[in-house]
């Protein structure tokens, strides 16, 4: 084979639910240290395709290969063990403990004290929540609970990353942080991020996976998406009246 | 902000240690709770006459299963409703094997072995067959109902294992005490049995102190917070529940051993819902999320149903303790022949604390306790600095 190694395959995947056909072959894949976005319009199948990546969602046809090796349906808690690195569009973090304990959670499975220690640190700056460190995550803002999120999925140096709408409910100054924040993930990582926010994906300048009624419609560079006709029909506002 | 979560910052300050305060509070208590308990370990037996030692002995080892619950409930966030289940077959366990063997080492280990193995396989089917919290609550509560109708009609003499007559519901009496290991002929005497017994509750107290600053303290607590983000991580939530709920059975087992030595008697009632009931009583009333809370909560229940079961409570006495006004309103109101239920008195407590102090006694007191410290204006100014930062 030649060029990079492929990271993350799916192989026909399919998921029905009753008469629902949310996500039908869908054979999409992800090459090592790429940066894709995942978008389509509401209903599009996006949440379905992220939990059949993560796992919690067992496909009705076809597999999700990580590294060669299927991975579809497997329990939550392996999916992480192979390297990959969950965030959900609604924060999930611990909200009854202190920043620096979700982090602190997260950094030790599988690292020493004293390590897992020094990666908090490291995290905190990294993700400006150090002055903030003791406080209950359940007193946050919610941009602040985001970024503490994405600190708690690097805490766990996951290779690659899925990312629910990480700039949802942000600020603009937040959201251009966090597009920072993401392209400087990618220097070292793999990433898929599922975004609403086109915006934001330019920021980000990335190839793009536009999904539509369970299916890949197209899958191209931000500016080639833009241009295309069907795109900008089904997704960029100018929806065709069914 | 809901109960849980402020329950859970205080947890949270507390585990990590990560301000000087957050440390500070925390050596103070487990300095104060050790001078407590050797305080009472040294002094009780030189005040109180033996009876009067007999009852504290009581308390201590029911202390001992509050403490189980407070961690699979308080820490694990598993409501076992059955946690008599584990606490009857200990005592059963130990009495059991006590008549069949003779000395006592090996029923004192059985009593603990057997309810943790029960707990795991339990355990098991409910954490991996991923049962939902209500459900759980459910299934164990009928487990100890199902032990209680079982063991309940064992009366015949046909129901017999070894030497040991299961007895039903007149259960098993002159159950043989615990002898020092390895030395049958020295039987423990109830001076004796109050030593074990506090003994055993610090070093389970402690133990279980150890156990949450560790790693897998810490991730219990996580993952009581947020299974799912827990499972994102790489923790298999299902095998630390699993091990909490292990532990659970273990020390309420050995809570049993030791009840079954108290009064020399087991019956199924041990395995009732009243029994069930009660200890989650003392975890509520004492507070989740904290295991000096369920000790307080349980020794100050026990010591007011003994009181209130013992006192013949006229109005006149009622008047000694809560001052003859109160005692003519209450006496007024709940009509005299009430004011001596106990089980009355009891539910209108548990009430009053679900409503006005839905955390607890010893959460709510420690807030206060770190309220009053920080209003000193030295910790004031640190107070606003830290948060200016």
């Amino acid at each position: 084979m030649t060029g990079p190694a492929v990271l993350l395959e799916t192989v026909d995947l399919g998921m029905r639910f009753g008469g629902v056909e949310a996500v039908s072959d869908v054979n999409f894949r992800l090459t090592e240290g790429e940066l894709r976005c995942l978008i389509g319009p509401n209903g599009a199948g996006k949440s379905t395709f992220f939990k059949l990546l993560t796992g919690q969602l067992l496909p009705t046809r076809g597999k999700v290969l990580y590294r060669g090796r299927d991975i579809s349906g497997i329990e939550t808690h392996e999916v992480a063990r192979l390297g990959i690195g969950i965030k959900t569009q609604v924060p999930s973090v611990f909200d009854g403990l202190s920043v620096r304990e979700n982090l602190w959670i997260a950094a030790s499975r599988g690292r020493p004290t004293r390590r897992a220690n020094e990666m908090v640190d490291e995290i905190l700056s990294r993700i400006a929540l150090a002055g903030s460190a003791q406080r209950t995550v359940g007193q946050l803002a919610h941009g602040q609970r985001q970024w503490l999120e994405l600190g708690i999925v690097l805490a766990g140096e996951p290779e690659l990353i899925l990312l629910d709408e990480p700039a949802a409910g942000m600020t603009h100054e937040e959201v251009v942080r966090t597009a920072e924040l993401i392209r400087e993930i990618n220097r070292t990582r793999s990433l898929i991020v599922v975004e609403h926010d086109m915006q934001f994906i330019r920021m980000i300048a990335s190839k793009v996976t536009v999904l539509d009624r369970g299916r890949v419609l197209v899958e191209d560079s931000m500016e080639n998406i833009l241009r295309h006709p069907t795109v900008r029909d089904v997704y960029l506002g100018k929806r065709v009246a069914a | 902000m809901n109960a849980r979560s402020r329950n859970g910052a205080l947890n949270g300050g507390a585990l990590n240690g990560g301000t000087w305060n957050g440390r500070a509070w925390n050596i103070a208590g487990l300095v104060t709770v050790g001078v407590v308990g050797l305080a009472a370990m040294i002094g009780l037996p030189l005040v109180l006459e033996l009876s009067s030692l007999l009852d504290v002995t009581v308390y201590l080892i029911l202390a001992i299963l509050a403490l189980s619950l407070a961690l699979v409930w308080g820490y694990g966030g598993t409501l076992c409703f059955g946690q008599s289940a584990f606490f009857g077959l200990g005592a059963y366990a130990y009495a059991i094997a006590m008549f069949n063997i003779g000395e006592s080492t090996i029923p004192f280990l059985l009593a603990i072995v057997l309810p943790a193995a029960f707990a795991a396989l339990l355990g098991y089917f409910m954490f991996y067959g991923r049962i939902s919290d209500v459900y759980l609550g459910v299934i164990t509560l009928t487990v100890t109902l199902i032990l209680f109708n079982a063991v309940n009609s064992t009366a015949g003499p046909e129901y017999q294992i070894g030497e040991a007559r299961l007895g039903g519901f007149n259960g098993i009496p002159s159950i043989p005490p615990l002898n020092w290991p390895g030395m049958p002929d020295s039987a423990l005497d109830l001076n004796d049995l109050f030593y074990v017994s506090i003994v055993l509750l610090m070093a389970v107290y402690f133990g279980l102190r150890w156990l949450l600053v560790s790693r897998f303290g810490r991730v219990i607590v996580a993952i009581r917070e947020n299974e799912q983000r827990a499972g994102f991580l790489g923790y298999d939530a299902r095998l630390y529940k699993l091990a909490t709920f292990t532990l659970g059975g273990a020390l309420a087992g050995l809570a049993g051993c030791l009840f079954a030595n108290w009064g020399a008697f087991v019956s199924p009632t041990i395995f009732g819902l009243g029994q069930s009931a009660q200890i989650i009583i003392w975890v509520i009333v004492g507070g989740r999320g904290t295991l000096i809370g369920p000790v307080v909560g349980c020794i100050a229940i026990q010591w007011l149903t003994a009181f209130l079961g013992s006192a013949q409570l006229t109005k006149a006495s009622l008047a000694q303790v809560v001052g003859p006004t109160v005692a003519d309103a209450l006496s007024s109101v709940m009509g005299f022949a009430d004011l001596s239920n106990t089980s009355l008195i009891l539910g209108a407590v548990l009430l009053a604390f679900v409503l006005l102090v839905p955390r607890g006694v010893m959460p709510s007191l420690l807030d206060l306790a770190r309220f009053l410290v920080r209003r000193r204006p030295a910790d004031a100014l640190a107070d606003k600095a830290e948060r200016a930062t």
